[in-house]
């Protein structure tokens, strides 16, 4: 077992822990969090986990002696390149579930295998996560020349952090529809629904392709890249689609989250922490 | 005492959603001139789903927001040139490119109930120098009490200008009045309260005089009434009435009619008007842009466009979710041949 540790103790880093005591190649030693009184942190003593509430620094002492090998930072965008530094300087490889992306778009269903050497690797946002596949199952068939996105999330399922910088997320997916989901162009656009009780995250995804559709190799690929991606997120489901019209291929998609710490509406978080957990599993193999 | 209000023209940004956002550089600039002569105070430019909205899921537009803006901006006298943008969809690139376009006054728009999702676009606009509205759209589907604790958000990010938005056109006139008096309890005396209505149900022009008599400051109408679902406001009725009543639009009646008359009727693909599609929008509360896709939907799957609107209005979806009409569409249709 790979032993790893969790910096920020909130819904995301919590519901990580769940993930990772599942594991069969990870194991959670260390949650690091900035209050004392946070409920993660109490999640994670209760679960056999070292914790600390006075940062990273706190951890760096005890990354040797506890066999530290991979750290996932679920903190926030603003505290993650000083959090890589220090962690990728003393050999700690490093997985970002926040929107600093310092390192590659990492997307387990499609390009897990391209990043295992580097020291930093980023997830993206949960709209890519859940959205790019499908760009991609397209893209592998043949060229496409736009991919569009939306992504429609419950408000509940919204925190601060999005809230406050919507940019960052229409920006970092439409980056990660263009480098790993290889359409030429890409655009994002996230819709937040405040409906009780709250909707089960929708993606549609639509991709305008250079020539007509190949319509059968399309649907083959689409079809087994769904089976990929249900690997890690049991919850990912074709709803509607490939509907062909002309040039456009569209597919909608919903994603049911697990449940572990986020209720299952939450399927936009659950599908970042899940892709981190796989890409953690497949750094732990190579290093195992 | 003469009451007087601003009236924002809405026929070139609300008025892309019946046009399928194609209306040429040289049918705006057209009709921009007039309405500028006739002393429209406050025009809007941009895709129907403001900028950044050209997209596979709300249409592609004849030409680029940049495009229009730029034809627009230097050929207007008097008027002012607004652009909308729905953070989620429109970004801060967005508001830089159209700032430098020289627009006048950003309009954010957001669900009511999610205004903290407009922060960093309100703050932007302040930033840029630019007069700030927040926009508050469904706002039938929360409480007067709820909406006025978004306005303050609102507010408190920047706005100095704070709507409630009948995006459905389903408020009836106590609705308004109500949510126009919450709004102005809980926001600063200087900030201006502004109502934008669908005639859905034909309560644009009711609705809005009901919002200048709880205290509304700025009133959103457009020339015919060219807007989503049965359109907006009239501009021309509006300040036929407001004539009457002696509220002070600055806007001449009769070049107002002409230009509704000779420049907007002829511009519409089929008559703007409650048919029983948009009758159904605003009895069921569902967003007015949705109108020409149910149908396009209906069309293509073989199923009543009404019922998909009142699908989407049982779903309780927002503005925005176009992308979901086509996936309910295949999902009816397969429940009927099933």
């Amino acid at each position: 077992m790979i032993h790893a540790a969790i910096l920020g103790p909130g819904n995301i880093g919590t519901d990580l822990l769940y993930k990772m005591l599942r594991s069969p190649l990870l194991k959670p030693v260390w949650m690091v969090g900035a209050v004392e009184s946070s409920d993660g942190l109490r999640i994670a003593r209760e679960k056999g986990l070292r914790t600390t509430h006075l940062g990273l620094d706190a951890l760096l002492p005890f990354l040797e002696e506890d066999g530290i090998r991979i750290a996932f930072d679920a903190t926030s965008a603003k505290y993650h390149p000083d959090h890589s530094a220090k962690l990728t300087a003393r050999g700690v490889k490093v997985i970002d579930l926040t929107p600093a992306a310092i390192g590659p778009y990492c997307i387990p269903s499609v390009n897990l295998h391209e990043h295992v050497d580097v020291p930093n690797v980023n997830m993206v946002t949960c709209g890519g996560q859940a959205t790019i596949p499908m760009v991609a199952a397209v893209s592998r068939v043949q060229s496409v020349a736009y991919g569009e996105i939306v992504a429609t999330v419950a408000s509940r399922s919204i925190g601060p952090g999005t809230r406050s910088n919507i940019d960052e997320f229409t920006r970092t997916t439409r980056a990660g529809i263009e480098v790993v989901g290889k359409a030429r162009r890409g655009k994002a656009i996230i819709v937040i629904n405040p409906a009780e009780p709250p909707l089960l995250m929708r993606d549609t995804i639509h991709c305008l392709t250079d020539e007509e559709p190949d319509r059968e190799a399309i649907t083959a690929s689409i079809h087994a890249m769904i089976a990929d991606v249900q690997r890690y997120v049991p919850g990912y489901k074709l709803k509607n689609g490939p509907v062909f019209d002309g040039n456009r291929v569209s597919v909608w998609i919903e994603v049911e989250g697990l449940g572990d710490f986020l209720p299952k509406y939450a399927g936009n978080l659950d599908i970042m922490t899940a892709a981190a957990v796989r890409t953690g599993e497949l750094l732990a193999e190579r290093m195992a | 005492m003469t009451r007087k209000i601003l009236l924002h023209e809405m026929s070139l940004r609300d008025g892309m959603h019946p046009k399928r956002h194609q209306i040429s550089l040289d049918q705006m600039v057209k009709l921009a001139t007039a309405l500028d002569d006739a002393g429209v105070p406050m025009i809007e430019v941009t895709h129907g789903d403001g900028l950044g909205g050209a997209s596979v899921t709300y249409g592609f537009p004849m030409h680029s927001d940049e495009d229009y803006l730029r034809a627009v901006i230097p050929k207007m006298k008097n008027a002012k040139v607004s652009a909308l943008t729905l953070p989620g969809i429109g970004t801060i690139e967005d508001l830089r490119m159209a700032a430098d376009c020289g627009v006048d006054c950003f309009r954010v728009a957001t669900h009511c109930t999610e205004a903290d999702v407009a922060v960093q676009h309100l703050g932007m606009s302040r930033q840029l120098g630019v007069e700030t509205v927040g926009f508050l759209m469904m706002a039938h589907m929360i409480s007067p009490e709820k909406l006025a604790v978004q306005a303050k958000i609102l507010e408190d990010s920047g706005a100095q200008i704070v709507y409630a938005t009948d995006s459905a056109g389903f408020m009836l006139p106590s609705d308004v009045t109500e949510r126009i008096q919450a709004l102005k309890a809980v926001l600063r005396p200087e900030t201006v309260i502004g109502f934008h209505g669908h005639h859905n149900m034909a309560m644009g022009v009711a609705n809005s005089l009901a919002a200048v008599d709880a205290g509304a400051g700025r009133i959103d109408a457009s020339c015919a009434g060219l807007g989503a679902g049965a359109g907006n406001t009239p501009t021309e009725v509006f300040v036929a009435v407001a004539n009457r009543l002696g509220i002070e639009t600055g806007i001449d009646l009769y070049k107002i009619m002409d230009a509704a008359e000779d420049l907007v009727v002829p511009m519409m693909d089929k008559p703007v008007r409650i048919d029983r599609d948009a009758l159904i929008l605003g009895y069921a509360g569902v967003y007015s842009s949705f109108l020409l896709f149910a149908q396009r939907a209906a069309a293509k799957y073989g199923i009543s466009s009404r019922d998909i609107l009142v699908e989407m209005g049982r779903r309780r979806t927002v503005g925005g979710q176009e992308d979901l009409i086509e996936d309910v569409a295949i999902e009816m249709s397969r429940g009927r041949t099933s």
